[in-house]
């Protein structure tokens, strides 16, 4: 049902160039780049107020472009608005349900709104239910759903028209463990399907998990792009080396281990690309974390406790945008 | 990065001048929505019919009696309660409009947030307005109908004109409809809808609805002229009670332009609130 394997046109989903969006002299978004194609999952990666948000919805037509272009679908949003809506899914950041029709009803009417035939919305509504494991409520009403339902609802309701292209942001924030696993599921089997993802997340799992090419959004630009595995060989090293101190002696031992990794005799100066001193622990950038730790060792340095972990797109994304909280 | 030439778009996303004023054809899924809604909700229905209808037989039965007949304007006389018969019918129209043009629409945009969902699929601002202001002047109408049909088994119906009281109701229903929403596109919080309260009461009470607009003296009939019940509530009566002129056709043309002028407005104001 779902299917949208077909190699009809090469044409990008999303093409954008200097795409600026302003309200009064707040600059949210300051002249991305983008272009997403078809069967893609494209990630939108930032801390709040990055400027994803406001991406999306001009992506999503509800939103004037303020300057540069942007076409969605092979059309202009300021021209072909209503045209381009209706071959899109949206998943907003904040469910936006109708709290006064039932869970079916919210499908059926939804579908009313692409111009579905009743018959058609309700054969497709039911579908969809059973997609989002919610058929056991579709005659409930909207308000008493757990947020996971509520999300999965709102999953359901975007894919009423058999869209194009899926514009998901934030899909499981605020969503518990078990729920943001189904959601992910059920993302992931429409990626196979073939339907283009398109999200926004700060969720450094949710973006390896389901992005096959992703931008790191800082303050309205974009800071780097690639996929997952490409933006961590670029902007980190293979392995992170995490050592943690008694509570006082962080500083100090972090100012030693700096001090050890710049002196040019030592092959930890080799070993080590970047030191970083957090106020609970240090880390250690390298691709060889055990040969790391060993000649630490060896310097005679005795950390409480030693972790090597893989890097992760969390390590790229606090590079990129900074550890400090920008709100 | 470097930025390729710049062409500026416009500011808008609902292009074509003809969808502009006439929609896309969504509203009727819209008018549709509120059904359902209501179809759960039937007694809200029923209370807002009966309020005039009460109003009609208190002033029937027991004002009517003190009153006496009343002269029109071209020198008919008629009983008080023919006489006020129409202006509730008006009024009923009125009343069962603004309700939904204003405490409705204001409860989805700013608490069911219907339309950010609405507007994510091809249905256009545009859209929205015709689609509520719709579904607002159908409720108006159905509160006049059921009006019309009181009125006619208690007699207070005298003319053949009368039939053309049904559009007219609904032109009432449109004009209010339309204005209503419009005004509510600029509330800001619930305290705002006390406006509504302070214009709608007066215009209920002073719009020529219990006595005729000769009773003022010149320059207050040119105030009771811009009420747009006023004009309702005469051509109703011109109607039902078979006093038809050219003039009544000035009637028709106050309510058609303000039901246009609203719903343009309100077309405007929620892109402008919406499409952000």
């Amino acid at each position: 049902m779902l299917s949208k394997v077909d190699g009809v046109s090469e044409q990008p989903m999303i093409v954008a160039h200097g795409l600026v969006k302003r309200f009064g002299d707040f600059t949210a978004v300051d002249g991305i780049d983008v272009e997403v194609s078809r069967g893609e999952a494209f990630g939108f990666l930032g801390p709040n107020g990055a400027g994803k948000s406001s991406t999306m919805r001009m992506i999503g037509c509800v939103s004037p472009v303020t300057d540069g272009t942007l076409r969605v679908l092979g059309h202009d949003p300021a021209v072909d608005g209503a045209r381009i809506r209706a071959r899109l899914g949206v998943v907003p950041q904040e469910d936006t349900l109708d709290f006064e029709l039932s869970v079916m009803e919210n499908l059926i009417v939804y579908g009313r709104y692409f111009g579905m035939s009743h018959k058609q919305a309700t054969e497709r509504g039911r579908e969809l239910l059973e997609f989002v494991q919610l058929e056991e409520r579709a005659t409930s009403q909207v308000e008493p759903l757990s947020g996971g339902m509520k999300r999965r609802l709102t999953i359901a309701r975007s894919l009423i028209n058999d869209p194009d292209m899926l514009l998901l942001d934030e899909p499981t924030t605020g969503l518990d463990p078990q729920a943001r696993h189904v959601v992910w599921d059920r993302l992931f089997r429409l990626k196979q399907r073939g339907v283009t993802l398109v999200l926004t997340t700060h969720y450094m799992d949710e973006a390896e998990q389901l992005c096959d090419r992703l931008v790191v959004m800082d303050r309205g630009r974009i800071a780097a792009e690639g996929s997952p595995v490409a933006l961590i060989r670029d902007w980190s090293t293979r392995e992170v080396v995490e050592l943690r101190f008694a509570a006082d002696d962080t500083e100090t031992s972090g100012e030693k281990i700096e001090a050890l990794v710049e002196q040019p005799e030592r092959p930890l100066r080799a070993l080590v690309s970047r030191v970083e001193v957090l106020p609970d622990r240090v880390l250690l950038y390298s691709d060889d974390g055990d040969a790391t730790v060993g000649e630490l060792h060896r310097a005679g340095v005795e950390p409480q406790s030693v972790l090597v972990r893989r890097s992760s797109l969390e390590d790229v994304f606090l590079r990129l945008t900074g550890r400090s909280l920008v709100e | 990065m470097s930025t390729p030439t710049v062409q500026p778009s416009p500011m808008r996303l609902t292009p074509p001048l003809l969808q502009r004023l006439v929609g896309t054809g969504g509203a009727r899924h819209l008018v549709e929505r509120n059904a359902r809604v209501y179809r759960r909700e039937w007694l809200v229905l029923v209370s807002g019919f009966l309020e005039p209808v009460f109003y009609l037989f208190s002033i029937g039965v027991g004002v009517s009696k003190l009153v006496g007949d009343v002269a029109l304007p071209g020198g008919e006389v008629v009983t008080y309660t023919a006489f006020v018969a129409p202006a509730m019918l008006a009024a009923s129209a009125m009343n069962g409009a603004v309700i939904d043009a204003t405490f409705g629409l204001f409860f989805k945009l700013k608490y069911n947030k219907l339309y950010d969902a609405v507007l994510a699929t091809p249905v256009t601002p545009v859209d929205v307005a015709i689609g509520e202001i719709t579904w607002a002047l159908m409720r108006g109408s159905l509160y006049s109908i059921s009006f019309i049909v009181v009125m006619l088994v208690i007699g207070l119906i005298s003319s053949w004109w009368a039939v053309f009281a049904l559009p007219v109701v609904v032109l009432t229903g449109f004009a209010f409809a339309a204005i209503g929403t419009a005004c509510t596109t600029y509330m800001r919080s619930w305290q705002d809808f006390s406006y509504i309260t302070l214009v709608q009461l007066p215009i209920f009470l002073f719009s020529a609805t219990f006595y005729p607009l000769s009773v003022y003296p010149e320059s207050l009939q040119w105030v009771v002229r811009c009420s747009p019940l006023y004009h309702s509530a005469t051509l109703l009566r011109e109607l039902t009670t078979g006093t038809v002129g050219p003039g009544s056709l000035v009637h028709v043309a106050v309510l058609v332009a303000l039901g246009v002028v609203g719903m343009v407005v309100t077309g405007r104001r929620l892109e402008k609130l919406l499409l952000t």
